[in-house]
């Protein structure tokens, strides 16, 4: 059995090495080529699972105002936790397997690492190719201009400012008028706290609730470049003004103003604690419009809910009229996958997704609306108002921080309005994050 | 049969294909993991070179400590409360309910298919305490004591995630000891029996001494197993509050593909590797030794 020529015995282990080396290569390139862009046949659209606004506006664009584009390219939706967004998205891009549309961005540094790499598609550009760039606000494009590396790169289905989302009967019950000084917002959670009631409710599951208003009391308190100088290295957040805004906020914790067991209260139980009575404030977006104006949810009342800013610091740098502004998490279109039949979609949903949001939920985006919409809700009127008498803007917590910062921020937040986590070990935290860069 | 596996030919024909596949799903990511320790980056922005920095970033680097910290205690705590609270059940099995314990088998060992996340869910409201308590919670309040916010603290949540992975796996190695105990030949206990061995001394003189072979294989299983914790933690706390409950693969997982980092994400699966390394060196080591006796 063994008497085969030499010539012959070599022959075969040469063809069996070169066959395994060739499945081996084909393997190997199979896994390093990863997916292809080919022609979209869906409008595949990936979005964060919190985000509860954007879906019902586009199922309505895909059976009314965007039937044609929708039967061309039919509208398919998943969702992920957010949590879960960032990494999911660099893994798909990598694999050059973006969805169509999908939100991205968790930290604005990953937003611009998407753009830098050429993933993301430039709106100034095709939306002026498809005559439709009038149709978004000029301050929504600055928004994301200033936040994303310099392009207009996301679209804004959101265009939000924050600040305190309050019970009015409860203040008025008490004879409380909006308070105007961080010690004044102190003292009405001390009244609440003395009736029994939920002063602030936040989820600490979440943690950038929390975290933003620390954020908030150092705009006050410092200035609205406050953060800015932390990332331009002029700052630290270790410097004893900053760890000041954090044990501003620990103590409000330590005085028993935020929900019992905070640290595992989740974002839509939060909402819910305010929207059923038991909580008398809640920091937030206005994202939020479209549960206070939906009756089933907000069993208070669509028009007791009122709308504050983050009241002033008294000695402070900051004005009470610099609201924080975002377009929320922001979704985006991939610039691989951009078809003439995603160019119709696009024109479709830019031309009419303002009016829908608007009417639908009274949410407002930073889309033109084509005609005015009339009998909005008393609650989304007052924060139009707001959006333009605004002069100046501010950022929120993470914004400028890296992705470890961003996500040791929100996820220890609840620690230290447990008193689990010391206001200097927190900052600490974050600033020896900010420091590897 | 001696004659073809004899033959080199042979030899190479049964294990090329096992080899070839072990080599490309197993031994190139290995490799090529270990080349992008030296490397800071990721697929979307590129890699640069980033020399020794990655190494000596894990000896200053906090969330390592902490969650190499967590990652030893949790192996430990597990592997013995596994092995401990799977051999007693063997042993019920085997000495106690005997040819009964068909169904209280399937019933323990019924968690052990469940998918990992549903059970974490599960774990989630019985725990719950906000915005309602869950079923742990009312039975405190029922007593008299307070709600305790579980997963709110990191001493609480390590204790939940060890109460649900020892209910989740010990049905699993109750299973695998049993059937190291049925292999006891009847025999030799019925010979102990007859020289007056009974209850605990059966056990330590007899029981013990020859289901120690199973014993270390369980104790390999549990302690590789647990050292690589990853889905139970990722589903049932998130690593949190905090880092609290943060392993090194979760930390691993996020600073690779969260925070963009291959290179430094890849220097720590290197510690992880090393870290198994060394425990299954060690336990077979143990094992050689104590055959030689």
């Amino acid at each position: 059995m063994t008497t085969a020529p030499r010539s012959r015995r070599l022959r075969r282990p040469v063809v069996a090495a070169l066959a395994a080396v060739g499945i081996g290569t084909m393997i190997l390139s199979g896994c390093a080529a990863g997916g292809s862009s080919s022609e979209p046949t869906k409008l595949t659209y990936l979005k964060n699972t919190e985000n509860t606004n954007t879906e019902p506006v586009f199922n309505e664009l895909a059976e009314n105002q965007c039937k044609t584009e929708n039967t061309a390219l039919p509208l398919e939706v998943s969702s992920i936790p957010q949590a879960d967004l960032d990494s999911q998205i660099q893994l798909l891009a990598s694999q050059n397997a973006l969805p169509v549309m999908f939100a991205a961005a968790g930290t604005p540094a990953e937003g611009a690492k998407l753009d830098k790499a050429g993933k993301l598609l430039n709106f100034e550009t095709e939306l002026e190719k498809l005559g439709v760039l009038d149709d978004i606000e000029p301050a929504a494009i600055s928004t994301i201009k200033n936040l994303y590396g310099g392009n207009f790169n996301f679209l804004p289905f959101q265009f939000n400012i924050e600040g305190i989302f309050y019970n009015k009967t409860m203040f008025a019950e008490r004879g409380i008028e909006e308070p105007q000084t961080y010690d004044e917002l102190v003292e009405v959670a001390s009244q609440f706290e003395a009736d029994g009631i939920t002063p602030f409710t936040a989820s600490g599951e979440q943690g950038w609730p929390i975290t933003r208003l620390i954020s908030s009391y150092l705009f006050r308190d410092l200035g609205p470049d406050a953060l800015q100088k932390v990332a331009d290295g002029d700052a630290k957040l270790t410097d004893p003004e900053y760890v000041a805004a954090a044990q501003a906020i620990a103590d409000l914790g330590a005085a028993g103003y935020f929900d019992d067991n905070i640290a595992s209260l989740d974002i839509d139980s939060s909402y819910n604690e305010l929207l059923t009575g038991k909580a008398a404030m809640m920091y937030m977006g206005t994202w939020f419009l479209e549960s206070a104006n939906d009756p089933e949810k907000n069993t208070v009342g669509v028009d007791n809910i009122g709308f504050m800013p983050f009241p002033a610091v008294e000695g402070g740098k900051g004005s009470i009229d610099q609201y924080p502004a975002n377009v929320g998490l922001p979704q985006t279109f991939g610039a691989d996958t951009y078809t003439p039949k995603v160019a119709d979609w696009l024109k479709c949903i830019t031309e009419n997704y303002g009016q829908v949001s608007l009417e639908q939920s009274g949410a407002i985006s930073g889309f033109k609306s084509k005609e005015p919409v009339t009998d909005l809700p008393a609650l989304t009127v007052d924060v139009q108002d707001r959006i333009a008498g605004s002069t100046e803007s501010v950022l929120w917590f993470e914004a400028l921080f890296n992705a470890k910062a961003g996500q040791d921020s929100s996820k220890n937040a609840s620690l230290l309005v447990t008193g689990q986590l010391t206001p200097e070990d927190f900052m600490k935290l974050l600033q020896t994050d900010l420091d590897a860069g | 049969m001696k004659s073809v596996l004899g033959d080199r030919k042979t030899i190479a024909i049964l294990l090329g294909p096992a080899l070839l596949v072990y080599t490309l799903v197993i031994l190139v990511p290995v490799v090529w993991s270990f080349g992008y320790t030296f490397f800071k980056g990721n697929a979307l922005e590129g890699f640069e070179f980033n020399g020794i920095n990655n190494f000596t970033r894990l000896f200053t680097d906090p969330d390592v400590q902490a969650a190499l910290g967590f990652t030893v205690k949790y192996a430990l705590l597990l592997t013995i409360l596994q092995v401990v609270f799977g051999y007693g059940l063997a042993l019920l099995y085997t000495f106690v309910l005997k040819k009964s314990s068909a169904i209280i088998r399937t019933l323990v060992f019924f968690p052990v298919v469940v998918p990992t996340v549903a059970i974490a869910l599960l774990y989630q409201k019985l725990f719950q305490s906000a915005p309602k308590d869950g079923l742990v919670n009312e039975l405190l309040v029922n007593v008299g004591l307070g709600s305790v916010d579980w997963l709110g603290s990191g001493t609480t949540a390590f204790i939940v995630i060890v109460i649900m992975d020892v209910w989740r796996s010990m049905g699993f190695y109750g299973v695998l000891l049993y059937t190291g105990l049925l292999d006891i030949p009847e025999d030799i206990i019925e010979s102990a029996r007859i020289d007056g061995a009974r209850g605990f001394s059966l056990f330590k003189n007899i029981v013990l001494p020859m289901s120690l072979p199973i014993l270390y294989s369980s104790i390999i299983f549990s302690i590789n197993g647990t050292i690589k914790v990853f889905d139970s933690v990722f589903a049932l706390t998130g690593g949190g509050p905090g880092n609290e409950t943060t392993p090194l693969t979760l930390y691993m997982y996020r600073t690779a593909f969260a925070f963009s980092d291959y290179g430094y994400g890849s220097t720590i699966a290197l510690v992880l590797s090393i870290m198994c390394l060394i425990v299954t060196a060690l336990i077979f080591r143990g094992a050689r030794r104590d055959n030689t006796i």
